[in-house]
């Protein structure tokens, strides 16, 4: 008798299938419409993103599968990595696009010291500058040269982490006993989260010029620049903060018991154990950052959305708006949905290790 | 203390490492030239988006009407027409760039008005482009003036300059139109594609672009008239008169180039035989013109044979054989008809 009824119990996939799937007429309805659209839709959305799309050619005239027609991105991919610069020196780029990549994986080793990636991320800025700018053996490359997804990079990791060290004296001095350092910390934490960081890049490039002497100018690439570093150590000092503020109290009390001096307890104590819990937040706050420079397209820096513009503007490609926009769509998803899944694992490995 | 030194240390370091100062002098007479010149390096600044006058194309070059005015004016001054930095500006801070010295030459599809030229710290050479308002319409009407169009059926924005401009040119000549009011630009287009008005009206350059787009560009011809003004060419800083005259020269002699049939392929030619004394002015065989601007005698010819004459520019960014298919219309010499007068180099 029991085995006849265990029998008769529908397969537990069946189960879920119509728990969640057709629980009631509406909801058999609207299932049913559903599996009609995406049968219906998404066999043409790839037809016209793969199987009919052109890849190889030479002009527009060579897109003739009535597809998506994604020559200008293709012909044009050095021009979307490296813009402009020099041919022979791009391994210079490909050396700072692993670099950058590098510290992903170190975050993720929980052997490796948390001061030697600590060390990497506050060198790294400073060696792709100079790997990428020139200087001290290298040749120096013009910030004109700059453009596409070296500028996104650029901006993005190099802003990054010159906004670490800021963000946390911000944090620091916000939580100072001294009534002057802790004003001034406010002040500017909360004056510079109030403006939108686009007034700050028109003020960086309208205002600056016409302030310094005549004939002093700075390059548009570090003005740009100090102003996402500005603007993401005010947001990372909140962050640090939090992570100080969730601190323990007797972690600062065994230190001042130790006989810690204050900079001691902070970089040997609190610091590494805030950073730790801080990393996903802050690789989240990167993905904002990295997504913000697109910004500087209207200040007349040509990052990857720049050559974009320009692309649907030469005559050869007008019209094609969609596949490069949606090439950008993906680059900026594939990059961001990956570090904040990354972002998200990291967050899950520390509640573990609790 | 300790705390002081370390947070200063850290901001020194910050912008240390992110200022890259370049020191340049103050524009007074002739200060453009010689810092063009030490530098050896001119720097542009255009656009970075306009179909045939600034754009990218797909070997990473720089091209368009604005772009080779630039690469002229290189020439002429450096002697290679690639010793150029083209600095992207946008239309918000172009003149600040000119006036802070970022930029020695502004060449941005800018037109020139007076308010412009007397406020803003910029002092504008000659028209190197006249755009204006046009008319497109259906080819096979077979029209070729816009004063054929009576009573035709205009597509249009609402409350637009293009619009007053339009009511004035009809009104002025006792001729007639209806009109179809759309508010969205991508609408308004398609609306004219498909028959839904007779006509369309915009700046030249904006209609030639948009009808690259169109599934058949064929069908549609720009008419040769514009019905407003907008004579677009280079900006320099104010108050240096020296480079504002070797840009404005620059582009006469590309101008003359064409007037007199000097192009880039029979330039060398020309200059090393020619009996044409206007020819041998031009390209610096005969008289001194290049040294009275502070430059070598063959500064034109440098242009010209880097650069080619106005017509091969004009064709080779945004004429016939282009996919933006202008008429040379107002951009015609002077003999014949059009508005381009390059003053004499003598």
């Amino acid at each position: 008798m029991s085995s006849l009824s265990a029998s008769r119990r529908p397969h537990p996939a069946l189960r879920w299938v119509h728990k969640q799937l057709f629980p009631n007429l509406l909801q058999s309805i609207l299932t049913l419409a559903t599996l009609g659209l995406l049968l219906w839709s998404v066999p043409k959305v790839l037809d016209w993103l793969i199987f009919s799309a052109t890849f190889v050619g030479s002009s527009k005239a060579d897109c003739v599968g009535g597809g998506a027609c994604w020559l200008p991105v293709v012909n044009r991919i050095d021009l979307f990595v490296y813009g402009f610069y020099p041919d022979t020196e791009t391994w210079r780029v490909n050396l700072a696009f692993v670099l950058a990549g590098a510290i992903i994986p170190l975050l993720y080793f929980k052997r490796i010291d948390r001061r030697w990636v600590l060390g990497y991320m506050m060198l790294l800025p400073f060696v792709m500058w100079w790997l990428l700018k020139g200087g001290l053996g290298l040749s120096s490359v013009s910030s004109t040269q700059f453009a596409g997804i070296l500028v996104t990079v650029f901006l993005g990791v190099i802003g990054m982490l010159f906004a670490l060290p800021m963000g946390i004296l911000l944090a620091l001095g916000r939580r100072s006993k001294k009534p002057a350092i802790k004003l001034l910390c406010v002040l500017y934490i909360e004056l510079v989260r109030s403006v939108p960081v686009i007034t700050l890049l028109f003020m960086a490039s309208l205002m600056v010029q016409l302030f310094l002497p005549e004939g002093v100018t700075i390059d548009i690439l570090a003005r740009v620049l100090i102003v996402l570093v500005m603007f993401t150590a005010a947001y990372m000092a909140e962050t640090i903060r939090g992570g100080l503020q969730g601190m323990a109290k007797g972690q600062y009390e065994a230190a001042k018991a130790l006989g810690f001096s204050y900079w001691k307890t902070m970089s040997v104590i609190i610091l590494p154990q805030v950073l730790r819990n801080t990393i996903p937040p802050l690789l989240t706050q990167f993905i904002g950052l990295f997504k913000e420079t697109t910004l500087v397209v209207v200040v007349g820096v040509l990052d990857v959305v720049g050559i974009a513009m320009s692309t649907t503007s030469a005559p050869e490609w007008i019209g094609l708006e969609h596949e490069v926009y949606l090439f950008l769509a993906m680059f900026f998803f594939v990059i961001c949905f990956a570090l904040s899944r990354y972002a998200r694992h990291l967050e899950k490995q520390l509640e573990k290790s609790r | 203390m300790r705390k002081h030194n370390k947070m200063m240390l850290v901001a020194c370091v910050l912008t240390g490492a992110m200022s890259s100062f370049s020191a340049q002098a103050a524009t007074t007479e002739g200060s453009v030239l010689a810092a063009v010149q030490s530098r050896d390096m001119l720097r542009c600044g255009v656009s970075s988006d306009k179909a045939g006058f600034s754009y990218v194309n797909d070997d990473g070059q720089w091209s368009g009407m604005d772009v080779d005015l630039c690469r002229g004016v290189a020439a002429a001054v450096l002697g290679d027409a690639q010793k150029v930095e083209f600095v992207v500006t946008t239309a918000k801070n172009r003149f600040t760039a000119l006036a802070s010295g970022e930029i020695d030459v502004l060449s941005r599809a800018t037109t020139w008005t007076a308010s412009r030229d007397a406020n803003l710290g910029a002092d504008f050479t000659t028209p190197w482009f006249y755009d204006g308002q046009g008319v497109m319409t259906h080819a096979d009407f077979g029209v070729s003036s816009i004063e054929e169009l009576d009573g035709a059926v205009f597509c249009l924005s609402p409350g637009t300059t293009s619009e007053q401009n339009l009511e004035d040119y009809f009104s002025r000549r006792g001729l007639s139109y209806r009109t179809v009011v759309i508010e969205k630009s991508t609408e308004l287009y398609n609306a004219f594609q498909h028959g839904r008005c007779d006509a369309i009206t915009n700046d030249m350059s904006g209609l030639a672009s948009r009808r690259t787009q169109f599934e058949d560009p064929q069908a549609f011809t720009l008419l040769p008239e514009t019905i407003s003004k907008e004579p677009l060419g280079a900006y320099v800083p104010q108050g240096d008169a020296r480079w504002r005259d070797i840009v404005t020269w620059t582009a006469f002699a590309l101008m003359t180039a064409e007037e007199l049939g000097v192009t880039s392929d029979n330039a060398e030619q020309m200059k090393a035989k020619t009996d044409n004394a206007n020819i041998a002015r031009l390209l610096g065989t005969d008289g001194r013109i290049g040294e009275r601007f502070g430059l070598s005698n063959d500064w034109a010819y440098q242009a010209i044979s880097q650069v080619g004459n106005y017509e091969e520019i004009f064709n080779r960014n945004v004429g016939p054989n282009t996919p933006l298919r202008f008429e040379r219309g107002l951009n015609r010499l002077w003999n014949d008809q059009g508005l381009l007068y390059p003053a004499p180099i003598r």
